[in-house]
C-alpha cells in the first residue's frame, strides 16, 4: 500500500488522479501510525518550505522508521526539496535530510518562478526514469531548486543546472509535476508503483 | 530551456464550447471534455476553461467538465470565469483544477489574491487582466471588458505580482477575436515589468502571430481558441513551424 501525505500544502487530487492512472490506489493516513505498514510513502507538495513545518515531529518520524524497515518515498515539487538538509527559503527549519546538499533560489537572470516545460537531462540510469526517453519533458512550478549531488540523476536548466530527478536507495524525488507531465509524467509514477510492489 | 507554452482556451457556456468574437456573438464549437482530449493528442501545453457565462446554473456544468478533464488528461488545467469568492476558487481546484484565474474580483478586492495564494501557493493563482488601448495607454477593463476599471495594465501586473499573483493572462481586447495579431506591444511591456510569466492572449491567426508575440512579445506563453478549435493539426503543426525558427516549445511523440 502507498500512504499519501496530507500536511495541507499540495493540490492532493492531482496527485491521487496520478497514481490511479498508474494503476495504484493511495491512502491518506490520518495518523504517523498509519505508515507502520506501507510500503510507499508520497510527500506532494507546492508553496512555501516553511508548509514543511507541518512533518516535523511525529510524521518525520514515522517516515523515518518506515524507511528503515524498507518503504520507499517519493518527494514531489516541495516534497522534493524537504528530502534535502534544508532550504535557503526558510533557513531555520529543517528538512528530512536523507539527501544531502541544500536548495536555493533559482538564479534571477530569468524569470522566477520558474514555471512551464523544461527538458530533464539524464545522468545516470534510475528506476523512476525507467521507459523515460531522455530529454523528455516536465512541468515545473517552482522557486527555489536542490544542488546538483551525486543523488541527482536528472538535472533540469533555467538560467543555471539543478537537481530535477533526484535518487538514492529506497528515496526518489522530482522537481516537477509528474502528474502533470503528460504520459511520461504517469511513467514516472508507475515506476515508483512497481518499485514499491512487494513482489517486485 | 524553460519552453514556450501553448494553451488552448475553452470558452465554455453550460457545459458546451463556444468562443466569442470581442466578447459578442458566440458560436459553439463542442464538447469541452472532446476537445481537450484532441488538443492533448496533438501535444497542447496546458488547457484553460473559461466559464464565460458564470451563472449559478452553469457551476454543476463546469464542475463536471472540470472532473472529466482532470481524470483523464495529465496536463496544467487552470480554470476561470466568475471566480469571485475563496468558495469558487475552492469548487474549481477540488473538482481538480490546479489553477484559477480571477479578473474582476480582483480589482474589486485586491487582497482575493493574496488570500488565494496564502492557501493554494502562488502557482495556483492566475490574474488575468483584460487591456484595451487608450489615449496611448493600455487601461484595464472588468466585468468581461464592459467596464473601465481605472487602471494601467503595468501597474496592475505589478501590484497583482506584489500580492502573489503567480502567473498573468493577458487578453488584448482591441485584438480579441480579430485574427489580426496579438498586441506585442503590450505584451512586452507587461512582461518586461514582471517577474512571474505572462501569456498573451487575444488576436491569434496565423502561425507567425505566435513566433512575434514569443518574440517581439516577449511572452512566456500564448493562449488562443478558435485558432486551434478548427484545424486538425493546429497544435503539431504549430509547433513544429516554431521550432524550425529556433523558439523552444515542447514536442511530444
Amino acid at each position: 500500500m502507498i500512504a499519501l501525505i496530507d500536511y495541507g500544502a499540495g493540490n492532493l487530487t492531482s496527485v491521487r488522479k496520478g497514481f490511479a492512472a498508474a494503476g495504484a490506489d493511495v491512502v491518506t493516513p490520518s495518523s504517523p501510525t498509519d505508515l507502520a505498514s506501507v510500503t510507499g510513502i508520497v510527500v506532494p507538495g507546492v508553496g512555501h518550505f516553511a508548509s514543511t513545518r507541518a512533518l516535523d515531529g511525529p510524521w518525520r518520524q514515522a517516515i523515518l522508521e518506515a524507511l528503515n524497515r524498507g518503504a520507499f518515498l517519493f518527494g514531489i515539487c516541495l516534497g522534493q526539496q524537504w528530502l534535502f538538509e534544508g532550504s535557503d527559503e526558510e533557513p531555520d527549519l529543517a528538512g528530512l535530510g536523507v539527501l544531502r546538499g541544500r536548495c536555493r533560489r533559482l538564479p534571477p537572470t530569468l524569470k522566477v518562478p520558474h514555471v512551464g516545460w523544461n527538458a530533464l537531462e539524464m545522468r545516470r540510469p534510475s528506476r523512476l526514469l525507467a521507459g523515460v526517453p531522455p530529454g523528455t519533458q516536465a512541468y515545473f512550478t517552482h522557486s527555489y531548486a536542490a544542488d546538483v549531488t551525486d543523488d541527482t540523476v536528472a538535472v533540469t536548466t533555467h538560467a543555471a543546472p539543478f537537481a530535477s530527478v533526484v535518487e538514492r536507495a529506497q528515496v526518489f524525488g522530482v522537481q516537477f509535476h509528474p502528474e502533470k507531465s503528460g504520459e511520461a509524467g504517469v511513467q514516472m509514477i508507475r515506476n515508483f508503483v512497481a518499485v514499491c510492489s512487494p513482489n517486485a | 530551456m524553460l519552453s514556450k507554452r501553448l494553451i488552448a482556451c475553452l470558452d465554455v457556456r453550460n457545459g458546451c464550447v463556444v468562443k466569442g468574437i470581442q466578447f459578442e456573438g458566440l458560436r459553439n464549437a463542442g464538447d469541452p471534455a472532446a476537445l481537450a482530449r484532441r488538443y492533448n493528442v496533438e501535444g497542447i501545453d496546458e488547457l484553460v476553461i473559461l466559464d464565460v457565462t458564470a451563472t449559478l446554473e452553469s457551476r454543476q456544468a463546469l464542475a463536471d467538465t472540470i472532473r472529466t478533464v482532470s481524470r483523464e488528461l495529465f496536463i496544467p488545467l487552470a480554470v476561470g470565469g466568475g471566480i469571485r469568492a475563496p468558495e469558487d476558487a475552492e469548487a474549481a481546484i477540488d473538482a481538480g483544477a490546479d489553477k484559477v484565474s480571477v479578473n474582476s474580483a480582483a480589482l474589486t478586492d485586491p487582497s482575493l489574491i493574496t488570500r488565494l495564494a496564502g492557501r493554494y501557493g502562488s502557482q495556483a493563482v492566475v490574474v488575468a487582466i483584460d487591456a484595451k488601448r487608450r489615449d496611448g495607454t493600455f487601461a484595464v477593463f472588468s466585468r468581461s471588458g464592459s467596464t473601465a476599471a481605472g487602471r494601467q495594465a503595468v501597474e496592475w501586473a505589478r501590484e497583482a505580482e506584489a500580492r502573489g499573483a503567480g502567473e498573468i493572462l493577458l487578453t488584448s481586447m482591441d485584438r480579441d477575436g480579430t485574427r489580426a495579431g496579438f498586441d506585442c506591444e503590450l505584451t512586452a511591456a507587461v512582461s518586461t515589468a514582471v517577474s512571474i510569466p505572462v501569456i498573451a492572449s487575444g488576436g491569434a491567426g496565423t502561425f507567425e502571430h505566435f513566433l512575434d508575440v514569443f518574440t517581439t512579445g516577449r511572452a512566456d506563453a500564448a493562449l488562443a481558441a478558435s485558432v486551434f478549435h478548427y484545424s486538425e493539426h493546429a497544435v503539431s503543426e504549430l509547433k513544429a513551424f516554431l521550432a524550425e525558427r529556433s523558439i523552444p516549445v515542447r514536442r511530444t511523440a
